[in-house]
């Protein structure tokens, strides 16, 4: 066992892992941090999407003994201070149904909004274009991002 | 919860440290840089290591540099690093362009041009471009560096000419000094999926030479020489494209899989030689500054 200690969403924590444990889930079963998911375990759809030092990244392809040092958020970590207006544009569009590819898609939008706070149409979806919603048809999703970054 | 085979864990703080590690492990080590790859691999149980050595502690692996007349590109510079790059830009378009269409952000965040190419799965996407771009590989090891030309870099499936010991630490480009643009392209289902089911490289300088190399249309990526001399002698234009098309089945060897039947990669990879050629000519013609 080895001790790797990281920031996850703004608080140092620590946690004991082997250098075989992925990190989405130490995430999940040993910090209880469950807002990732996994899905596809191969990191094609995207559910399992975390900020690694403000980059969106797939947790299930990551070692958590990689992140020792490093500055972890999660969709917990966004929402701490209330909804962002990101995510109160998702439920005015009602952009979700079953929900389960929800996190990664907001922190893959997340990200493009931090770096390009007015996306064009082409931009949004080129920042969701690696996570796999079976539900929505993605345009609520799109039409919802949109409203959240639009110029007033 | 965590993987079945137990393994070691380093993150060396010098190259110099690698090496040695290297050296003593041998085949036992693996190199982590991105993982996007070697963490797939690992789940599937293939060849499971005595220890990750983890390379991103070496900041001069990061580096996109301009050195001698090449563009070098360290192993640790990621897809959407390549895509920030003005000089990647500037100086290697096809590869630039390639590495907007590698899967999706959330991977190319993560994912490594270097790693990419030492997997050397099939379906890569940096391989056509470095291929047209004339690149080389720079190998480390305790007994020096050793330089391979991407050319001779792909074996087979997975397999390089990388030994036991080595370590890529970048990959470098010559600067061009004659005018020349190029273009990339790549057939998948959507938008955002990690795997091409076939793809097309092309570099056309002023001078008339015309690089042109495929991917996932064999077992190894590969340059064509007998379109390249095809366009040399015939010059690139309407006519010489659609006899080059027509040349396709003598040249490359698709064959059939989950993603696409060997009749449809046949098919497609003439649009696409069609399409990346015509953009090569479009964009060889805009004055300002889109070069290789
Ligand atoms: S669970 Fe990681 S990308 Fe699907
Ligand atoms: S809402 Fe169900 S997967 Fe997206």
């Amino acid at each position: 066992m080895k001790k790797i200690s990281f920031s996850l969403n703004g608080e140092q924590r620590f946690v004991y892992i082997t250098p075989n444990e992925i990190l989405l889930d130490v995430l999940r079963y040993k910090m209880g941090t469950k807002s990732p998911k996994c899905g596809c375990d191969t990191g094609d759809c995207g559910a399992c999407t975390i900020l690694l030092n403000g980059k969106a990244v797939r947790s299930c392809l990551i070692f958590a003994v990689e992140v020792e040092s490093q500055d972890i958020v999660t969709l917990e970590g966004i929402s701490r201070d209330g909804l962002t207006p990101l995510q109160k544009a998702l439920i005015e569009h009602n952009a979700f149904q079953c929900g389960y590819c929800a996190p990664g898609m907001i922190l893959s939008a997340t990200e493009l909004i931090n770096s390009n706070p007015h996306p064009g149409e082409e931009e949004i979806k080129e920042a969701i274009s690696g996570n796999l919603c079976r539900c929505t048809g993605y345009q609520p999703v799109i039409d919802a991002i949109k409203h959240a970054t639009k110029k007033h | 919860m965590a993987l079945p085979y137990e393994f070691d864990y380093a993150k060396p703080a010098s190259l110099q440290d690698v090496l040695v590690l290297l050296a003593e492990k041998g085949r036992g080590a693996r190199i982590l840089a991105g993982g996007t790859d070697l963490a797939n691999e690992l789940k599937q149980g293939f060849r499971v290591p005595d220890v990750l050595i983890d390379i991103k502690g070496l900041a001069e692996l990061q580096k996109i540099e301009i050195r001698d007349q090449r563009l070098s590109i360290g192993a640790l510079v990621t897809f959407s690093d390549i895509r920030l790059s003005g000089v990647i830009r500037d100086h290697a378009y096809v590869l630039y362009e390639a590495a907007g269409l590698v899967a999706s952000p959330g991977v190319r965040n993560r994912a490594t041009m270097v790693g990419n190419i030492c997997s050397a799965v099939a379906c890569m996407d940096s391989a056509s471009p470095l291929l047209v771009h004339n690149a080389m590989v720079h190998c480390l090891s305790m007994e020096g560096e050793r330089l391979v030309p991407v050319q001779k870099w792909f074996v087979d499936n997975r397999k390089t000419l990388i030994k036991e010991k080595e370590l890529v630490t970048h990959v470098s480009i010559p600067l061009s000094s004659v005018k020349c643009a190029g273009a990339y392209q790549k057939m998948m289902r959507y938008t955002g999926e990690d795997l091409a089911a076939a793809n097309v490289g092309v570099l056309l300088f002023a001078d008339g030479r015309c690089h042109v190399a495929f991917g996932s249309v064999g077992p190894t990526p590969k340059r064509s020489a007998k379109l390249e001399s095809h366009f040399k002698t015939k010059g690139v234009n309407k006519g010489s494209i659609e006899e080059a098309c027509a040349m396709l089945p003598g040249i490359i060897k698709p064959i059939s899989d989950v993603r696409a039947s060997k009749e449809y990669r046949m098919h497609m990879t003439k649009v696409m030689l069609e399409r990346a050629v015509i953009q090569a000519i479009d964009r060889l013609k805009v004055p300002t500054l889109i070069r290789g």
